[in-house]
């Protein structure tokens, strides 16, 4: 079959490989109809997240129709349409009882790396490094799900695959963020990084009873988008002196209720720390960026809280504690539980109270993953988010929500030189 | 980083391997190997490897299925078969992790059925351990606290032992391999799945 295989720092290849077998009782293999690049494979791609291996196939963000059962599954048969969690959950340990499904304790094989690292390790994810148990990802043509009788989710046949994939992850994961921020009626929401976890969030925020959302991002179509699709208010970071005086100037003084951080350890910045932390990255002394926990930090009013929903990787410097702990400010994070979630999820999806198709703008062919993948990096091209088809119908690049399309010239796996929009 | 610790350590345990071969063709079964282990084992206060997991099942479950030798190679990675000679005795093939064989019997010091069972390697046999795994109910009543206790003695001895699969990790991974089989009736792996062209380096890397 043919599959996203990562190479290094900004290689990625597709490559032909094995198809993927059943290895255990509890196990499927789906034949993929769509797969993601989630905002989070870019820390992958920039060569950011520890315990990569050459050959690794990556992709956590699928869905497709079951092919083949292991003999433990009872709850699926052969031709289910499914969308996969991208936490993989046994289902039966103490955590996965409390619906903490990204903390699942039996699926992640090399659980002593993760434990070493950071004392005890979170559940196996797809294609997201060995540390997270090494497992193949779903940006190939097949995929084998362990626990496949806890994870997928069957999926109508009447929803289009663009309506229901987000169901893996980000979806859930901007929904469990706004949830994690601990909204009450009425509250304030500010909201950094207006990518397509940063949307969902909006999305949420409102679901949630948020009475005004602020977000926050630099790239024009991603404004664009947090405030047509997502009614939020907006601020330009690089258009303002300091986000710091805007968001408490927008709030009469008081601060964001409730802050989200979609952003994570690749945060950009205009501020000193910022730039300090670019160059201590570029030099290997710390592995995360972390302007935004600090500058969320610093902005939430007194009693607010803070949501991490960004993925953080390693250690990180210079966080105003002080900030957190005398403004008695309550953080939450993690890997999103996603098998909580995807059910009530699909039921909004359902009900039409949600279009989560809203954040594609790029549809391609499984062969062009490397260009998708530079291209949302770059955030080019007016990229927020890429739907690869291994099933060879995306081959052209659509314009989802800024209304026009024109077809794909072609370009090969490695780079799209030349591509101009 | 840490691949590279752990090729390091393939390495060496490759030349600890050669010693350990060479060992056991020159001492064969020499009494004195018992005694001088278990000299060792009491002059050490603390033991030489302990590792415990929560498990989410009830306390007899878990016993009877360790009790029941023969499944043992189920989650203990470095063994191949584990036979019943009865009377309390016990006959063990294992593998090093460069895949050569080892034999060696072993026999129960002491069991309480549903609490623990104690182990030890009989006198003259290659590999010289003995250990003890408890099962006590998790006070807070989320299933059971297994504990695994093991000496391994010293020296070469010890370098035996390390091969034979009895590192401190070695031995906490097949006890969480354990859980894995009892709360979700298999052992999570990637074993023979599919994955892109590896570097050299990739190859050469073996998880514990």
């Amino acid at each position: 079959m043919r599959a996203v295989c990562w190479n290094g720092k900004t290689d990625m290849r597709v490559e032909t490989v094995p198809d993927p077998e059943i290895l255990n009782p509890r196990d499927a293999i789906v034949k993929i109809t769509s797969t993601a690049i989630c905002g989070s494979d870019l820390h992958l791609y920039d060569g950011y997240i520890p315990t990569m291996k050459k050959g690794d196939i990556l992709g956590h963000e699928f869905m497709g129709e079951v092919v083949e059962l292991g003999r433990g599954v009872n709850n699926l048969k052969i031709g289910d349409r499914v969308v996969v969690p991208f936490t993989i959950s046994c289902g039966n340990c103490f955590f996965c009882k409390k619906e903490m499904f990204s903390l699942c304790d039996n699926s992640n094989p090399n659980a002593w790396i993760a434990e070493k690292m950071m004392g005890h390790s979170p559940a196996g994810l797809y294609g997201y490094s060995h540390m997270t148990g090494g497992y193949a990802g779903g940006q190939a043509e097949y995929a084998r799900v362990p626990f496949a009788d806890i994870g997928p989710l069957k999926v109508p046949d009447g929803l289009e695959d663009e309506k229901v994939l987000f169901l893996s992850d980000i979806f859930p994961t901007g929904y469990f963020a706004a949830e994690n921020a601990n909204i009450q009626p009425g509250d304030t929401v500010a909201i950094w990084g207006c990518g397509p976890v940063g949307q969902f969030a909006i999305q949420s925020a409102w679901m949630l009873g948020a009475g005004r959302v602020i977000a926050i991002d630099r790239v024009p179509e991603r404004l664009l988008l947090a405030q047509t699709w997502g009614r939020a208010e907006v601020i330009d970071y690089e258009e303002v002196d300091s986000v710091l005086d805007t968001l408490k100037d927008m709030t009469g003084g008081q601060g964001p209720d409730c802050c989200i951080d979609a952003v994570g350890m690749e945060a950009h910045g205009t501020t000193l720390d910022a730039k300090v932390d670019k160059l201590k990255q570029t030099v290997k002394l710390t592995f995360d960026r972390v302007h935004v926990l600090r500058e969320s930090i610093m902005a939430c009013r007194k009693g607010g809280t803070l949501s991490l929903a960004g993925v953080y990787g390693g250690f990180v410097d210079k966080i105003p504690m002080g900030a957190a702990f005398n403004k008695g400010l309550t953080l939450k994070m993690g890997q999103t539980p996603v098998q909580k979630y995807m059910r009530p999820l699909l039921e909004k999806v359902e009900k039409g109270e949600i279009d989560p198709s809203r954040v594609i703008t790029h549809r391609l062919d499984i062969d062009d993953a490397p260009w998708g993948y530079k291209t949302f990096r770059d955030k080019e091209d007016n990229c927020i988010k890429v739907v690869l088809k291994p099933d060879g119908n995306g081959g052209f690049r659509q314009h989802g929500h800024l209304g026009h399309s024109h077809s794909h010239g072609g370009n090969g796996g490695n780079g799209g030189n030349g591509h101009t929009h | 980083m840490m691949y590279r610790v752990g090729q390091a350590a393939m390495v060496l345990s490759g030349a600890a391997l050669v010693a350990l071969v060479a060992r056991h063709r020159w001492s064969g079964s020499q009494p004195d190997d018992r005694e001088a282990f278990e000299t060792a084992a009491e002059a050490e206060s603390t033991p030489s490897i302990h590792t415990a997991f929560t498990i989410d099942k009830p306390r007899a479950e878990l016993y009877a299925f360790w009790r029941r030798l023969e499944n043992l190679p189920r989650f203990m990675k470095n063994l191949i078969e584990v036979t019943d000679l009865g009377n309390g005795r016990s006959h063990w093939v294992g593998k090093s992790a460069l895949g050569l064989k080892g034999q060696w019997d072993a026999e129960i010091v002491e069991e309480r059925e549903g609490q623990f069972l104690s182990w030890r390697s009989l006198p003259g046999s290659m590999i010289s351990n003995a250990g003890t795994v408890s099962f006590e109910e998790s006070p807070n009543g989320r299933g059971t606290i297994v504990r695994v206790t093991m000496e391994v003695g010293t020296g070469l001895g010890k370098v035996a032992a390390k091969l034979g699969g009895a590192t401190q990790q070695e031995v906490r991974e097949d006890l969480r391999r354990f859980k894995e089989l009892m709360e979700t009736g298999e052992v999570a792996t990637t074993d023979g799945q599919p994955n892109g062209t590896r570097s050299l380096i990739g190859h050469l890397h073996n998880p514990i």
